[in-house]
């Protein structure tokens, strides 16, 4: 239980000092520049408090539920004992042994996106001003289906050994056609996923993930490789919004034109 | 309010429910191995679905409207440097304090040292300065977003220009800082200032006649992870010099 209490006063004291940051500008701001008082300002003070002491205990949660398992199982999942039993590495055997790390990689993509709190904020958001045109499950889904996509393809690279770049400018280039293709409320929105997406949940089990792989695959190196991933987690789900708001509005003009 | 309560305890529960699901799969169905430590592992499940309602609590009750809040003050005082100056202060505040980018600015001074293009002397230096570029970075991230947002700037051209100059820089950055400079796109934008900023632009772009807010309220974070990319390449520029060639 000790170790409980230590790591929940950590855990409190880094959300705290965050909070205290922006506290400190808000009041400057407050005081100094707008001099008005805000309305409500004991409720608003308690909410900021539960944002804090919520992060704080989610953070522990992650820390000793999800993350230890997680990472266990990325590292079994790459351990080439587990994937090829007693007979060892075979010659010839390809990526597609690798299939159950690679499905791995999905869902844990798929997952850990749907809990990421900022995520959520965003997508709360988006709901409220659009008056409920863009549904948060649904952007939710198509963020953590691009994540899922994102990694899964990060840790196919990862075992096949295909430069990084190729990636990376192949996915601009895509993303450069869609943007022009896309309906123009959503893109804002959609480059706003890819930088929400990788944080408090995801990056911490995609590296393990990413750097348990690199370690088991020969002639990768954990430092490098490692890191892909996360720039896959961030640049699919810019695609997947868009593709998912070009579909919505494909459908939408088509029920219009028969109609 | 109990139902809402309930309601709410239940949203995170349902969040939080797939890796669960995934994570229970894999061990009892692939890997076929007892949980190593059972007890704990529900009990931080209980406290992650309790710190997500909590979180998504607060999040309604205070992240949100006191951004909006702000916003529309500053739209009655009607100071474009205040609000400008205001987007700058809290992205600059907040990354200052991230925990996540003091790990960061660490390792990379160890690397930078251990290659020998700084010496030991430099070190404390050198990783003061590059959490102060990264958190300058974020900081003119919101001073741009929001001057965007009062400007009515197409968010696309802002992004491309960006995605340009980096590939540019990219070329004669040292190839040292490349790595560290992209992941600090990644790791900037916190959980709390990430709805804070998301309601400021919408904010502003909701009180703003002729925005939509959609549209224009949007894209403040999109910017938040490009211009850490840039600032840090050229950070390393300045510390290792540009490569050659």
């Amino acid at each position: 239980m000790n170790s409980y209490r230590n790591l929940i006063f950590e855990s409190l004291a880094n959300t705290a000092a965050d909070l205290l940051s922006i506290v400190l500008v808000l009041a400057f701001f407050q005081a100094v520049i707008l001099r008005r008082r805000l309305p409500h300002l004991g409720r608003l003070l308690t909410g900021l408090v539960l944002v804090a002491v919520g992060l704080g205990i989610f953070l522990v949660g992650l820390e000793k539920c999800i993350f230890p398992l997680g990472k266990a199982m990325a590292h079994q999942l790459s351990d080439p004992d587990f994937l090829f039993g007693e007979a060892g590495l075979q010659a010839g055997s390809g990526p597609a042994s690798y299939a159950w790390a690679i499905v791995f990689a999905f869902l844990i993509g798929f997952t850990t996106t749907l809990a990421e709190p900022s995520l959520l904020a965003v997508a709360l958001k988006a709901k409220e001003i659009s008056t409920g045109a863009i549904s948060p499950w649904g952007l939710r889904l198509a963020v953590a289906f691009g994540v899922a996509f994102g990694v899964a393809l990060g840790a196919y690279r990862i075992i096949a050994g295909t430069p990084l770049h190729y990636f990376i400018i192949g996915g601009y280039l895509i993303l450069m056609v869609q943007t022009y293709f896309s309906p123009n409320y959503i893109i804002p929105l959609a480059f706003d996923s890819g930088g929400v997406t990788t944080s408090t949940v995801t990056v911490p089990l995609v590296v393990a993930l990413g750097i348990g792989l690199a370690a088991n695959v020969s002639g990768r190196s954990p430092l490098v490789d490692g890191f892909g991933l996360i720039a896959f987690a961030s640049l699919f789900p810019i695609m997947s919004v868009l593709g998912y708001a070009m579909i919505g509005s494909f459908l939408a003009k088509r029920k219009t034109g028969q109609g | 309010m109990k139902k809402t309560i309930l309601r709410k305890l239940w949203h995170s529960f349902v969040d939080v429910a797939p890796i669960l699901a995934v994570i229970i799969f894999f061990q009892v169905f692939i890997i076929q191995k007892p949980f190593p430590n059972l007890l704990e592992n529900i009990m931080g499940m209980f406290l992650v679905v309790g710190g997500l309602f909590l979180f998504v609590i607060g999040l309604e009750t205070a992240l949100f409207p006191l951004g909006e809040k702000m916003a529309t003050q500053f739209m009655d005082q009607g100071s474009v440097f205040w609000v400008v100056l205001f987007g700058f202060s809290l992205g600059f505040s907040t990354t200052i304090a991230e925990p996540a980018l003091t790990v960061i600015a660490r390792k990379a001074g160890e690397i930078a040292v251990q290659d020998g293009a700084i010496t030991q002397a430099w070190e404390a230096d050198f990783i003061l300065g590059l959490r102060l570029t990264i958190a300058f970075s974020v900081g003119v991230a919101g001073a741009l977003g929001v001057y965007r947002v009062l400007r009515g700037w197409s968010l696309v051209k802002l992004i491309l220009a960006g995605y340009a100059l980096i590939v540019a820089v990219t070329i004669h950055a040292p190839k040292e800082i490349i790595g560290i400079a992209y992941d600090a796109g990644g790791i900037t934008t916190s959980t709390i200032t990430v709805p804070l900023i998301t309601a400021l632009g919408v904010g502003l772009a909701t009180s703003i006649r002729g925005r939509n807010p959609v549209v224009d309220g949007f894209g403040i974070i999109a910017l938040a992870s490009l211009t850490p990319i840039l600032f840090v390449m050229i950070f390393g520029i300045v510390v290792y010099g540009a490569r050659g060639g």
